[in-house]
């Protein structure tokens, strides 16, 4: 006989997920590993000699790049022989400020810092994203992709993830050719939503970074770095030559973050018998000694390996606080879904959504899951008033506001006959009128005309081949008559002059004033500090258009 | 601790057994699957022939592991895209990549291999590439990165795909697919099948030609 019971939860959406037990050997475990190296440093005139228990002579490269440049020696010896339980309780003592837990964090070593993070609960660790996240207001960030990259539905989801309050979004696609057309479309698409938007089409490294120099993308964010040699061997990269890339956006004037995450090294098949945690505190030491402003962490796509260990979640937790101890920009994923459960992926997003994070998700699908090209969010555009409900259960600020039908019609209508009359500016293929209309009421690809692919990749080779940039969509917008559209992407274009949106968790606000860590940083020590909703704000999260007036009965 | 790999591997496989995570679902297909012999000549050469596509295959294709994450047999994978090469009128070799399990380099390797700049790199849980030799290696032609989501015919359209690239002609990608449940269902499996391919790395062997029959 079979207990009726148990028959129903073999049947739910939790029993559907992959877990795996403990495996410390080979790192399959997420942190705690009695394999990880003891926390030390050694400096003899100037020089690290020894790091976490390993002599110079003994380093790899991460090693070599991370006692080179990741730490800041000054302190170093006296905040290595602080205890990391009373490090850990500094980080949640609100009588501590922010600056003085910086002061020793930053000096401190990887295994010291994963030491730390491991004394933490999760309420603890979110206490310490709190105080210590870097911008004083927390945001979020959009994917929008489909599974036909196509670009009308681009430029009209853009808008709408725009104008819904998504102050970044990001794109990437099925197939890699058509990465220039997914780039221009989000650009032209989320200045119709919402100026100031930032865009980013987050392909391979090179591509990526020519698309930035050429004015179609506004930031990057896809630059991948690892916790062990043979992963960054495979990629045939090191740290340096990670660090040259990052150089060559901020050469333009171009905001970029590194992407490293929990689970990546393991399921690389490279994870040398440490703990998830600790390698990527390896990884956001090599983004700091990089230079690199911040980063996109909290396992990203490997998400189901720590998921799928005990403990994962915290572990992802603990190392978004991380990378706020090294004061980055903390973009804390929340994105790639990692379960069937919605539960489950419900509590895995409180644990930053609450504490407020610089970018909360990274990104939250602005289009049904099905068209996530990122193989799946753990939130999706189904999921809007969900979020918008959460955000005024809790009254917090997860970025999203309030919409109508016909705004949001009105924006995507705009941002498809935009693109519409950009492609047809520059000679690219053509975009129809029934294309514009279908975007312009689509939930998502299954809902539009099918487009000539192979025209659309012969188009988007001669689109590169002739070397058009961001100034010639400013031209064609202007000469088509969206004046507004053109003006918009014409400031984000003189923005990278002034440089000033290269600072620390730098957004735009609509008049395209830089909202940063370095203008508004987090200044939280208790209650009624930090970040405070404005009653504007307030207003607008409490006004979802569901909730019926008291009035009017 | 010292711990010999082998071990671990078994200790690692019976957690996983245990958890039901290696029983793949058998393919729903009807036909009866071939067995397939791959034997390695020697180094492989650098290809002259402009009507052919070269397979890049990977280190445990074939050999210690010889089906794909959903259970598809190897000899269907590599039968179909075979197929699809010579359906198009080109002719195919199949090498074996020692050097590395990253499906990116050995696409790529597969394709400078090739008289046509064309190649196909294919891991042993089923994840596919199609490359051309002038591309940055972490780009592509083609990226099939949902392992889970390819079936025979897939396989079949792939190398289809790949003889019309090396023919120059104009090509409609296969259809793209995506399955949000696909990395909370696989994505533990796929990490322990890439430690078992990657432990099969030789790094200073060269890329060995290899004959295929099936029976």
């Amino acid at each position: 006989m079979r207990s009726k019971r148990f028959e129903v939860l073999e049947n739910r959406p939790i029993n559907q997920d992959g877990f795996v037990k403990e495996w410390p050997e080979v790192g399959l475990i997420s942190m705690e590993n009695p394999g990880d190296p003891k926390p030390g440093i050694k400096i003899e005139n100037g020089v690290v000699t020894e790091l976490d228990g390993k002599k110079r002579a003994d380093f790899d490269m991460i090693d070599t790049f991370i006692a080179d440049y990741a730490i800041n020696l000054d302190n170093a010896e006296e905040a290595m022989r602080l205890d990391s339980l009373e490090m850990a309780r500094r980080i949640v003592d609100i009588n501590v400020a922010r600056k003085d837990v910086l002061k020793m964090t930053l000096s401190m070593t990887p295994a010291k810092l994963t030491d730390v993070v491991s004394q933490m609960s999760v309420l603890e660790i979110m206490m310490g994203m709190t105080k210590m996240r870097s911008r004083l207001r927390p945001s979020n960030q959009a994917h929008a992709t489909n599974l036909r990259d196509n670009p009308v539905l681009l430029a009209a989801d853009s808008a709408e993830a725009a104008s819904r309050g998504f102050d970044e979004i990001e794109t990437t696609v099925g197939v890699a050719r058509y990465a220039p057309f997914n780039a221009i479309s989000i650009l032209v698409g989320s200045q119709v939503g919402r100026r100031g938007a930032l865009t980013q089409c987050a392909v391979e490294e090179a591509t990526e970074l020519l698309m930035g120099m050429r004015g179609l993308t506004s930031y990057a964010e896809t630059v991948s770095v690892y916790g062990t040699e043979p992963v960054f061997i495979d990629g045939d990269d090191t740290p340096w030559s990670k660090a040259f890339l990052a150089s060559g956006y901020a050469s333009r004037g171009l905001k970029m973050r590194f992407t490293s995450g929990t689970g990546s090294e393991v399921q690389m098949g490279y994870a040398e018998g440490k703990s998830m945690l600790y390698l990527e505190a390896r990884c956001l030491f090599i983004t700091k000694g990089a230079g690199v402003q911040g980063t996109q962490n909290g396992s990203i796509s490997c998400i189901g390996v720590p998921a799928g260990v005990p403990s994962g979640i915290r572990a992802v937790a603990a190392e978004n606080l991380i990378s706020m101890l090294l004061d980055l920009e903390s973009t804390t994923g929340s994105d790639q879904s990692f379960t069937h459960s919605d539960l489950r992926r419900v509590a895995r997003t409180l644990m930053q959504f609450v504490p407020g994070t610089d970018f909360i998700c990274s990104g939250y699908s602005s289009v049904p899951n099905y068209d996530n090209m990122f193989a799946g969010s753990n939130w999706d555009s189904d999921d809007f008033d969900d979020w918008l409900v959460l955000q005024r259960d809790l009254k917090l600020e997860g970025g999203l506001r309030p919409v109508t039908e016909e705004e949001i019609v009105a924006v995507r209508n705009k941002a498809a006959r935009a693109i519409q009359a950009v492609f047809k500016e520059l000679g690219l293929t053509e975009i129809t009128d029934e294309e514009v209309e279908a975007a312009t009421y689509a939930h998502g690809s299954k809902d539009m005309p099918l487009r000539n692919v192979i025209e659309d990749l012969k188009s988007v080779e001669d689109f590169m081949k002739r070397g058009v940039t961001g100034a010639d969509i400013v031209k064609a917008l202007s000469a088509t008559g969206f004046t507004d559209v053109a003006e918009s992407i014409f400031t984000l274009l003189k923005s990278r002059m002034a440089g000033d949106y290269l600072h620390t968790a730098a957004i735009f606000d609509k008049d395209f004033h830089v909202v940063s860590a370095v203008n508004t940083p987090n200044n939280y020590t208790g209650p009624k500090t930090g970040y405070q909703m404005s009653d504007e704000r307030w207003n607008q999260i409490k006004d979802i258009p569901r909730a019926v007036r008291p009035e009017d009965f | 601790m010292a711990i010999d790999a082998k071990e671990l591997r078994n200790i690692i496989e019976s957690v996983l057994n245990e958890n039901h995570l290696l029983d793949p679902e058998p393919p729903v297909t009807d036909h009866e699957s071939p067995v397939m012999e791959l034997r390695e000549t020697g180094v492989a050469d650098q290809g002259k022939s402009p009507d052919e596509v070269v397979i890049g295959i990977a280190p445990a294709f074939g050999s210690a592991q010889t089906k794909t994450i959903i259970g598809i047999p190897h000899s269907d994978v590599l039968k179909e895209m075979i197929a699809g090469i010579e359906e198009e009128g080109l002719k195919c070799r199949i090498v074996k990549n020692y050097r590395t399990s990253d499906v990116g380099f050995i696409a790529h390797d597969a394709a400078k291999l090739s008289g046509s700049g064309v190649g196909v790199g294919i891991q042993s849980k089923g994840t596919t590439v199609i490359h051309q030799k002038d591309l940055e290696p972490l780009t592509n032609l083609e990226l099939f990165p949902q392992a889970p989501l390819i079936d025979i015919e897939t396989y079949r359209a792939i190398g289809r795909n790949a003889a019309k690239y090396a023919k120059g002609e104009a090509t409609e990608p296969v259809a793209v697919r995506n399955d949000q449940m696909a990395r909370p269902k696989y994505q533990a499996i796929a990490a322990l099948l890439h430690i078992k391919e990657t432990q099969h790395i030789d790094a200073p062997k060269k890329m060995q030609a290899l004959t295929v029959s099936f029976r």
